[in-house]
């Protein structure tokens, strides 16, 4: 199969690609060696940001660059280690009450409301809405809006109110997970069996029986329906 | 676009599905999967495979891209490294920011030593941050740590090292209470009780999740700990060789400034390697659901030194990597569709075999589909399966898949494939070292002072681990590691600094008669995606 070809732009330099790869592949088959920028090579890792804009056009967009097919006339730049303004906490003690965003994070109550952090979330979430849910104090629902957040930072880049929208997410979800969800029972009565050493011993035991019972064991076990 | 060969697979695939929903396959006997590994599994094609000749391997296979960076000459064999001239002098040194490196560092930190975690790429950018279906741990009422013993040994082919095994079964719910106190967000029902399914070869329902975007939980709320502990760390700083002391102790490492290639040396008083797989060594020629650093480089590190490997002849190929569209070719699908009820079906529209076998079985049973019985669809390289994701919705009702597989939708959706609508083609992939450097109960090497957990370890899994027990396996072990390098570095006093052991390995490649230019550790892969390079 004859491969298509595409002309584009890569920091300012022109190539020709196979139309087929994504622009972080295609930076690759330009003769790149990336070391930054390239993590996780399968979006989940926020990474690999590029800004670009097709030639001609004014209109500046954002993707990640491992999850984007590269297309004619691609003008990339790259979005590699954006600051992010990351507050220190204690987890043990912060309390999720209405306060503690404010305190930690006071610039969400700039925002503008010009939504340019969701237009550019690669990972089509609501941004300037979890936001809100922030300023709100509801850090449940900021949680679970901001929830498939991979922390490329692209709303950050893209806000005039200079908000660190991935570090809000993840103290809302950090607050979520360890207070404002329900405490799991089974859990913790099965923590608190092993830590009485409820199952040291059969556990030994399991490990001291003979090959052919282990396999016995194994093949005719019950398996939960 | 799907080829017109596809298309008419996939009406076979859309045919057969309402019969095939209340008749699931039969799962294999014990002789059948032998059997079937024997035949199919890569781990048995002897030509994919090197005898190591030198080291404490010697003698042993492995796969021959391992065989050739364990047996290749040390970056800096000949160059003049000042270990007088010493850059960060730490109690514990961490080599790897992934999971397990971090929960290390975060462990370490708390019994008061003074830590270092290096890391070759970002912190966080590791296989951890992709592991998307779940956490195994026996906290449920029909559960035990008893019966998640037996399950992983079965599915291990019996040769997990027992100790190891026991640890990772007993701390189990108490590394779900762990992350769940740090703040990670499980999958709960209104009363706080965990969602959880099954994974192929597990006996009872013991896959925690966090809808599909586990790791990556787990991952950043454990890097967000060690911001917050204000751990030192630096990122672009791979570890090229490690240091000993006079005594033969492990005592830091070389560090490469990876922006600048300036090197720097790191000594510690104890070492902890959490520097995961290596599937970007594409052992023979497979593509690979890993991240871009998975290069064995721990493994190297500790070999040089005489760290002993087991089972690095195991790889784990999930059976579920992405056959189509080009550009996630091998990205991980995860084990949990199938947890959800989507079956594994042929060309012709039939389920070839019970979607829960453990994953050497599963993989090997998609090859011999695509090989001897023909019944694969011709994909981008070689056939491939179809895997049927509607039946997903079908079972657990609309919106299921959004909801429980956000991360796989979207992955898809990005490439113009609804999941929720139209089956997706699979093909294993490289996807996990089942073996590693052998530890002892206290994450302990026969190096002393030297310390490993994650995937660079070998022995807790045997030769084929279960879904669900890596994400366990960082936590439970990553923690014991830094626990116990803490506590090994307040009892160590360091001699003089030395570098004597390359020389050593380098005069035992010459007496084997091995004689190469290639250096080690890798670092990172090439890619150039068929283009010739002069």
């Amino acid at each position: 199969m004859q491969e298509e070809m595409v002309e584009v732009f890569l920091l300012g330099k022109k190539y020709t690609v196979p139309s087929e790869l994504t622009i972080m592949d295609a930076m690759e088959y330009a003769g790149y060696k990336l070391v930054r920028g390239c993590g996780c090579r399968s979006g989940f890792c926020g990474g690999c940001a590029v800004i670009y804009r097709m030639k001609g056009s004014h209109e500046l967009k954002v993707c990640l660059s491992c999850q984007t097919k590269i297309e004619a006339g691609m003008c990339v730049g790259k979005i590699e280690a954006y600051p992010i303004n990351k507050k220190a906490f204690d987890i043990e003690e912060i309390k999720p009450t209405e306060n503690i965003m404010g305190q930690l994070y006071p610039e969400i109550y700039s925002c503008i409301g010009c939504n340019a952090c969701t237009k550019g979330c690669p990972q089509g979430l609501n941004v300037m809405q979890y936001i809100a849910y922030a300023q709100r104090g509801d850090y449940e629902k900021c949680a679970h809006a901001s929830f498939d957040c991979v922390g490329c930072n692209i709303c950050a880049s893209r806000c005039p109110a200079q908000i660190s929208h991935s570090a809000v997410g993840l103290l809302a979800r950090r607050l979520t997970g360890k207070y404002l969800a329900p405490q799991s029972e089974h859990l913790n009565k099965r923590v608190s069996e092993i830590e009485k050493g409820d199952y040291e011993k059969i556990l030994e035991q399991l490990m001291q029986k003979p090959l052919a019972e282990m396999k016995e064991l194994y093949n005719n076990r019950e398996i939960e329906k | 676009m799907l080829t017109a060969e596809m298309l008419k697979s996939m009406a076979n695939v859309e045919r057969t599905r309402s019969a095939r929903m209340n008749a699931t396959p039969a799962r294999m006997s014990a002789e059948e999967k032998d059997t079937l590994l024997q035949e199919y599994h890569p781990d048995y094609r002897q030509s994919g495979f090197t005898v190591l000749s030198v080291g404490p391997n010697k003698g042993s296979k492995v796969p021959t891209e391992l065989a050739e960076l364990l047996q290749a000459n040390s970056r800096i064999r000949g160059s003049e490294i000042d270990l007088e001239r010493v850059d960060y002098d730490v109690d514990v040194l961490i080599i790897g920011g992934g999971g397990a490196g971090t929960s290390a560092a975060i462990e370490a930190d708390k019994a008061g030593a003074k830590v270092l975690l290096v890391t070759k790429l970002k912190m966080g950018e590791a296989n951890t941050m992709m592991a998307e279906g779940g956490i195994q741990a026996a906290d449920k009422e029909n559960d035990s740590p008893a019966i998640h013993y037996l399950d992983a040994l079965g599915g291990g082919h019996y040769s997990n090292k027992p100790e190891l095994l026991k640890r990772l079964v007993h701390d189990g719910p108490l590394a779900i209470k762990w992350l769940n106190d740090l703040g990670v967000m499980f999958d709960k029902d209104e009363k706080g009780v965990m969602v959880t399914t099954h994974g192929g070869g597990t006996s009872r329902k013991r896959m925690h999740a966090a809808a599909d975007y586990t790791g990556a939980e787990i991952m950043r709320v454990l890097r967000d700990e060690a911001v917050n502990r204000g751990i030192t760390t630096i990122d672009y700083a791979p570890a090229i060789e490690l240091l000993l002391d006079e005594t033969g102790k492990a005592a830091g490492a070389v560090l490469m400034n990876y922006d600048t290639g300036e090197y720097l040396v790191a000594k510690a008083k104890t070492v902890i390697i959490a520097t995961g797989g290596a599937g970007r060594l594409h052992y023979q020629g497979f593509p690979t659901s890993n991240h871009y650093g998975a290069t064995a480089d721990g493994l190297v590190l500790g070999y040089r030194v005489g760290a002993e490997l087991i089972y690095a002849d195991a790889i784990q190929y999930h059976p579920t990597g992405v056959a189509y569209p080009a550009q996630i070719f091998g990205a991980l699908v995860t084990e949990k569709v199938r947890s959800l009820g989507a079956m594994l079906i042929n060309s012709e529209g039939e389920a070839f075999m019970h979607p829960l076998e453990t994953r050497d079985v599963a993989a090997a049973s998609i090859i011999r589909e695509c090989t001897t019985r023909g019944k694969g669809v011709p994909a981008l390289d070689g056939s491939a399966v179809w895997l049927d994701t509607p039946m997903i919705e079908m079972i657990h009702g609309a919106g299921t898949i959004e909801k429980r597989l956000p991360g796989m939708l979207r992955m898809y959706g990005k490439f113009g494939i609804d999941l929720r609508k139209e089956p997706i083609l699979v093909y294993p992939t490289l996807h996990y070292q089942n073996g590693g450097i052998l530890i002892n109960e206290q994450a302990g090497t026969k190096i002393e002072n030297l310390f490993v957990a994650g995937e660079a370890v070998g022995g807790i899994h045997g030769t084929n681990r279960l879904m669900g027990n890596s994400l366990l396996d960082i936590i439970v072990f990553g923690r014991i590691a830094g626990k116990s390098a803490a506590q090994k570095s307040k009892e160590t006093q360091l001699g003089k600094l030395t570098l004597s052991h390359i020389d050593k390995f380098q005069a035992e490649l010459a007496a084997a008669g091995i004689h190469t230019d290639k250096v080690s550790p890798l670092l990172l892969p090439t890619y150039t995606h068929g283009r010739k390079v002069r």
